[in-house]
């Protein structure tokens, strides 16, 4: 009953803010939705036992990306109508037909009630095992230094890389 | 030494040369800051020569790779005669792109440090593209490489082309690892793993076979693929992207990225996916088919030599996709051989470029070569060879490659490709031939100025690299007696014991149960 209740809670808040988002018409305001709807998402997320997911939820996009948009929103002054940058009858034919699709393929598979078993069921119950013993955050960090450790080492590469490059760039002159 | 994966020491043995490269990339970066302190002041002399050091060093450490046994072959990194040749071929791009580039970094006056750090970055990728099996380091490898590579696309901070280069390039590689990232999520959807060796052993069993969700995986993923190494119709970026960048950048780009992607088409979809063929190989054969014959055409109206070395590497891919599509052991073996031999060719006719362009890399049109031959005879001689083995002339390592690629598609019964293939290079020779002819045969007028005289390091890279590919088309034995060995030796198949190795047979891993048992490196979940 009380999980019933706070997640139509967490859903509506959720599926609100992303309604939301899209309507409003101030880009400021329409990001402070997606914001909402992503705090509603983590809650979701805490009530599936998926703690690590949650906290990433709030810290990486909420926290850092959202910000970044909002710099970025505010430094390029968006604040112009958005339906000049919506070219034509036949861009909006195909965004309402590829959307209209997307939407189709989504509810035939909720309605056909078809469970999507990705990695088998197997796979399944054993991260459920792995969860119980140590927690979402434990079930993760392990495989991450173990089994995934050259994948993970590269990535502190790849985002020095991603740094030093966004220097490179933004440097006004050569030396 | 036998190499044991359920050791985390044994994985940094195996990835001995790419750490070599990462720290010296480090060391680079980390010297040059500290020299530098808050001036902005050019970078020391010394920091290229530690960097070819340690690039030497790397190709050392890959040798030394050849003397390691590996009884289980199902770990995220393959130790096999392919990867290390792979590793010997962008070892060899960077060493000779940065020794080409350090002219053009004086002359431009351009930060050296950064750029040195970029270029090991993005070789770091380049090698784990060729020696990965597994698709996650697949995908952190290719942005890697990426990332570092769009970076130095942009690197002329007062050039518009450059910059206009590098978000094109930005956007569409973007678009394409979007691609591939999905195409890697929906084979792990279909699978239940993104390590190769399970995937392989899965498709084989048949228990993947008839699936959608696999196919498109498959698909999407030969998409980013074909978007890294230029394949039409996915090719529309590169000649912008190309002639944008700075020229010695473009060189190490053309060779350097379109090995690496050709190393991990051969790897992940003719070797990996071998028992989902029916699933890429007309996809492959197409691609192939129309990458040779669209750049070629296009390629016959441009009045840039730039732009037109562009269009002529975009066929080169064409070239290689035949040797992709033979889709047997001397196909592999001649598409190695090929792309060693079409990195140094690549990498040389875009140094001489940007000599004879001069400062800010305006003069790259096809009359600004008129005279060269007579005015810089050394420097024209080197471009003859280089143009002579693009075009795939007798006695260069061009025409021992095409050669080999034409013989493996033939004995694969691709004849159709094999004769486009022919045709494509007759087609191929008019704008070759126009370049020499202007350097020849043409006056320049007093108004052109002789190009600048190019410094040690290019006369050395230049004169090695054309050397080697004359050795390559006189004497091509060795050459391609080794391409031979490491086209054969790639896990899972692999029955071939390394060169320099004790006579000891390899196991392939193929059972799919003792693969699945022992495989500790790369099991998330099961």
């Amino acid at each position: 009953m009380m999980e019933a209740f706070f997640f139509l809670l967490f859903a509506t808040m959720a599926a609100g803010g992303a309604i939301m988002m899209i309507a409003s018409r101030n880009p400021v305001s329409s990001l402070m939705y997606l914001v909402l709807a992503f705090f509603a998402l983590s809650g979701v997320f805490v009530m599936l036992d998926a703690h690590f997911l949650a906290a990433v939820q709030v810290i990486v996009y909420a926290g850092a990306i959202m910000v970044l948009f909002l710099f970025v929103i505010m430094l390029l002054n968006l604040g112009h109508r958005e339906d000049i940058d919506m070219r034509g009858h036949l861009a909006r034919l195909v965004a309402l037909v590829a959307g209209s699709g997307l939407f189709a393929a989504v509810a035939a598979l909720v309605f056909r009630g078809e469970q999507a078993t990705l990695a088998g069921e197997e796979s399944r119950l054993a991260v459920e095992a792995m969860i119980r013993s140590r927690g979402a955050v434990g079930a993760l960090a392990e495989p991450l230094f173990t089994s995934y450790l050259v994948p993970f080492e590269l990535t502190a590469l790849l985002l020095l890389v991603a740094i030093v490059g966004a220097v490179v760039l933004a440097r006004r002159r050569a030396p | 030494m036998i190499l044991d994966f359920s050791s985390s020491l044994h994985i940094v043995w195996a990835l001995l040369p790419e750490i070599v490269v990462a720290v010296t990339g480090l060391v680079v970066l980390m010297l040059d800051v500290f020299q530098r302190g808050s001036r902005s002041a050019p970078s020391a002399p010394w920091v290229g020569p530690l960097a070819i050091t340690g690039l030497v060093g790397a190709v050392l450490a890959n040798a030394w790779l050849l003397t390691l046994e590996v009884p289980a072959q199902n770990a995220q990194i393959a130790v096999d005669g392919f990867r290390i040749a792979m590793n010997f071929i962008v070892l060899g791009v960077a060493i000779f792109g940065l020794l080409y580039s350090f002219d053009w970094l004086n002359r431009e006056g351009q930060f050296t440090g950064e750029f040195i750090f970029l270029v090991l970055m993005a070789v770091v990728g380049m090698m784990l593209l060729g020696g990965t099996r597994d698709l996650i380091v697949l995908f952190v490898a290719i942005e890697l490489m990426s990332i570092s590579v769009y970076v130095l696309t942009g690197y002329d901070r007062r050039s518009r082309r450059s910059a206009e280069a590098a978000l094109k390039y930005f956007l569409m590689g973007a678009f394409a690892s979007g691609f591939l990232l999905y195409g890697i999520a929906l084979i792990f959807g279909s699978v239940g793993s993104t390590n190769l060796s399970l995937v392989t052993s899965e498709i084989a069993l048949g228990t993947a076979s008839n699936n959608p969700m696999l196919f498109a995986g498959v698909a999407l993923l030969l998409v980013g693929f074909a978007f890294k190494v230029s394949a039409v119709p996915f090719h529309m970026w590169t000649p912008d992207a190309y002639e944008g960048a700075p020229t010695p950048v473009t060189g190490f780009m053309a060779a350097g990225v379109k090995a690496a992607g050709f190393a991990a088409i051969v790897r992940f979809i003719t070797i990996e996916l071998a028992p989902a063929a029916e699933f890429w190989e007309g996809i492959i054969w197409w691609l192939a088919m129309l990458t040779m014959i669209v750049p070629n055409l296009a390629a016959l109206a441009q009045d840039d030599v730039k732009r037109m070395l562009a269009y002529s590497s975009i066929a080169h891919a064409g070239y290689l996709l035949v040797g992709v599509a033979a889709d047997s052991p001397l196909g592999r073996s001649a598409t190695l051989f090929y792309l060693a031999v079409y990195a140094a060719m690549t990498l040389g006719s875009f140094a001489i470029v940007y000599l004879v362009a001069g400062k800010g890399d305006v003069r790259s049109k096809l009359s600004d070569f008129r005279g060269l031959g007579w005015r810089r005879p050394l420097l024209g001689a080197a471009f003859v060879v280089f143009l002579l083995s693009l075009a795939g002339f007798p006695p260069t390592g061009g025409f021992i490659g095409k050669l080999y690629l034409l013989s493996a598609a033939v004995e694969s019964g691709e004849s159709v490709l094999a004769i486009t293939l022919v045709l494509t290079s007759l087609i191929s020779y008019y704008y070759y031939l126009r370049v020499i002819w202007k350097m020849y045969f043409e006056e320049a007028p007093e108004s052109l100025p002789t190009p600048e005289r190019p410094g040690l390091a290019f006369g050395f890279a230049a004169s090695i690299g054309a050397l080697a590919l004359l050795v390559a088309g006189l004497f091509p034995g060795h050459g391609l007696r080794t391409a031979s060995r490491a086209g054969e030796d790639l896990v899972p198949r692999a029955a071939v014991v390394a060169p320099g190795a004790a006579p000891s047979a390899r196991p392939s891993g193929q059972d799919p149960a003792a693969s699945r048992a022992s495989s500790n490196v790369s099991e998330p979940e099961r």
